[in-house]
């Protein structure tokens, strides 16, 4: 598949703004502007951009703890991610939320989640409303390898098959979940192996080249669209921080992080391919790196600017009325 | 010729550590002792209470596991009934909801529904409550959906000396036990025996005594509720703390001698008022100590809300310490 000049710039940007995000909202943390915890979604940027990617606004997906990244390549408003995370009145959850449950649901995105695996049916219950109402809306749920030995995995996927509902699983297998490699939670090598036993396509991606991501993640939706029924696309990936920001790491090494990085980074590996393909130039990467840099500052100047989340108005948001 | 008991040594440990030595110490006394959990294993948990416990015990005996609340809790079950004693860990309170089935309709009830053929010998440990920022699917406190089940009991220490004892004795009792630890008491300090220490379930703690108002609190709103009594000390008003530790069963008896001598009951928790298990206490004075009483027994709770966010959010729907003294106050005044 060929991949035209607009939407490789346009991966590479979704991508950037991942990673540029995440930088800044590490610093954030170092200030003690940001309470709580964040985990963080880079090293995994091409999997979000190059499946939601082809996602229009009224499509849904469902995120997890490991979420910014998802919200970001469903063309999120930073400013109002920024502000969620300073606990502000104008974040996307009035500073109820925090980085992991960040939801836009104007855009889709029914919410990161704090609960490993607790998107998964709910992303088969959108795909329900999808098929159920007569159009071709479609859902992701994206999830972790951990998610992937909860109930709602098994429960999920097979409910999705039964009904042939547009929904497309992403398993983000990063390695790991918290401390524990996947080789101690599977007694399977190759995870994609499971889609067979619900009767769905299963796909092994290598989750770190974005060309890869976009080409599985568009047969997924399309065939989602068509009303063919769901995939599994198993996404090869790693995260480059901790679990959490601020985790000592010494479950695994730093030869191994260093070698995901300087390998296997998927910034590096995209602006390699346009290159190579004389898609853009040197240029139009720096013009993209510096409109990316801007927008993110200009995020965390709303939302530094931006009042306090109001302890008085806590519970107007528990009950609709 | 009568001995003396010798004083048992203590030594100052963190929370977190009180709990890793009653582990260590029922591990080593019983084989049939086995633990599992995410994490738990190397790592030593998330909140680091089964550290070093891998390399004293083998991997036989402690246990990581996939993210599989409900197979984690449902296997503890199935090994309990059939001869060993397993405590698990789930790593936040709020997971429970995975794993309520195996909790409630297989745990508790196997025994009774079995006409008392079976005994379900197993703890499952976690930890609630807010003040981390961790938001309303990590800061619960379910106490209550637990404590409403015939067929388990309820542990809650607030102090590591306590949280040792407990915890012991939850792993020798024959019943299914939920413990819940709290997040922010893993990092307190304080005295705890050394060697072999069990505390009974079922007998509170008066942790301060006083005559004008008794307080009955339990986890974290026990330090809260220390702190509030020394302020209302100042102000000459002296509180009784009552830390009931277990809240099934229940030390009824301390309770109502309490409050038959201050003649006022405020009863302080975090978790949301609406159906807590304050109420039952409330209540259980009005029906029993209705005529000691000089004023309506109150309970001070955590706000009908899920735990938001952001700091100053967060703080605002639990109960503080000058929210104690104010509530205290207004019943004494
Ligand atoms: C039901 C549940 N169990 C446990 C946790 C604690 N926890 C948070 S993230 C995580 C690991 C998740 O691993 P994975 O699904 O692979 O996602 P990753 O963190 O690798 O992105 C765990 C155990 C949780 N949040 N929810
Ligand atoms: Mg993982």
């Amino acid at each position: 598949m060929n991949i035209a000049r607009d939407t490789a710039l346009e991966l590479y940007r979704v991508m950037g703004t991942i990673r540029r995000f995440e930088q800044r909202a590490e610093q954030l943390f170092g200030e003690n502007k940001i309470w709580g915890t964040i985990h963080n979604y880079s090293g995994q940027e091409a999997v979000a951009a190059g499946v939601s990617a082809h996602l229009r606004d009224d499509d849904w997906i469902t995120s997890t703890h490991r979420g910014h990244g998802h919200c970001i390549a469903k063309r999120a408003d930073l400013g109002k991610m920024f502000a969620e995370l300073l606990g502000r009145e104008t974040g996307y959850c009035r500073g109820r939320g925090g980085s992991m449950h960040i939801a836009d649901t104007s855009k889709g995105n029914l919410g990161a989640n704090g609960i490993v695996g607790g998107g998964i049916p709910i992303a088969v219950g959108a795909a329900l409303t999808a098929k159920q109402t007569k159009t071709d809306r479609v859902a992701v749920s994206y999830f972790g390898d951990g998610g992937a030995n909860q109930g709602t995995f098994h429960e999920g996927l097979n409910l999705a098959a039964i009904w042939a509902l547009p929904v497309v699983f992403v398993l983000e297998n990063n390695q790991y979940a918290e401390t524990n490699p996947v080789r101690d939670a599977f007694a399977v090598e190759d995870i994609a192996t499971r889609a067979a036993g619900y009767g769905m396509p299963g796909v092994t991606v290598n989750g770190q080249d974005v060309r890869e991501t976009y080409r599985a993640g568009g047969e997924a939706v399309a065939r989602a669209r068509r009303g063919d029924g769901p995939t599994l696309l198993v996404m090869d990936t790693y995260r480059y921080g901790g679990h959490y920001y601020g985790d000592p790491q010494v479950y695994r090494s730093k030869e191994e992080i260093e070698e995901w990085r300087a390998k296997r980074d998927p910034l590096a590996i995209a602006r390699d391919w346009i290159l190579t393909e004389k898609l853009a130039s040197p240029a139009d990467f720096d013009r993209i790196d510096t409109e990316v840099d801007a927008a993110v500052e200009r995020g965390v100047k709303f939302a530094e600017a931006s009042p306090p989340a109001s302890p008085i108005t806590l519970p107007e948001d528990v009950y609709a009325t | 010729m009568q001995l003396k008991e010798a004083p048992s040594a203590t030594r100052e440990m963190f929370y977190a550590e009180a709990l890793g030595d009653a582990l260590r110490q029922e591990l080593r006394r019983d084989e049939r002792v086995v633990i599992f959990g995410e994490d738990i294993a190397a790592h030593g948990g998330a909140f680091q209470v089964t550290a070093g416990l891998l390399k004293e015990f083998g991997k036989d005996r402690v246990k990581n596991t996939p993210i599989s609340e409900n197979g984690i809790v449902g296997m503890a079950v199935g090994a309990a009934l059939t001869g060993l004693r397993p405590v698990v860990e789930l790593m936040y309170v709020d997971f429970m909801g995975l794993a309520m089935d195996q909790i409630v309709n297989q745990a508790a009830q196997n025994r009774f529904m079995f006409g008392g053929q079976a005994r379900v010998p197993m703890v499952l440990r976690t930890q609630g409550g807010s003040g981390r920022g961790n938001a309303a699917q990590h800061s619960k406190s379910l106490e209550a959906w637990v404590a409403h089940v015939a067929g388990l009991k309820v542990v809650m220490p607030s102090t590591p000396a306590d949280a040792k004892g407990l915890l012991a004795a939850a792993i020798r009792d024959d019943n299914p036990v939920i413990f819940i630890e709290h997040k922010l008491l893993y990092r307190t300090k304080g005295e705890v025996p050394t060697g072999e220490h069990v505390v009974p379930l079922g007998v509170a703690d008066v942790k301060r005594e006083g005559s004008d108002l008794t307080i009955v609190t339990w986890s974290r709103e026990v330090l809260f509720s220390l702190d509030a009594a020394a302020k209302l000390a100042d102000e000459g008003i002296a509180a009784e703390v009552i830390d009931v530790r277990t809240l099934v069963p229940l030390d009824r008896e301390t309770i109502l001698r309490s409050v038959r001598k201050t003649h006022r009951l405020l009863v302080v928790h975090e978790a949301v008022k609406r159906a807590g298990y304050g109420a039952e206490i409330a209540s259980l004075v009005a029906e029993e100590a209705f005529d000691d009483l000089d004023a309506p027994p109150k309970r001070l709770a955590g706000l009908e809300t899920p735990i938001p966010y952001a700091q100053h959010l967060e703080k605002s729907v639990v109960p503080q310490v000058d929210d104690i003294v104010h509530a205290a106050k207004g019943l004494v005044g």
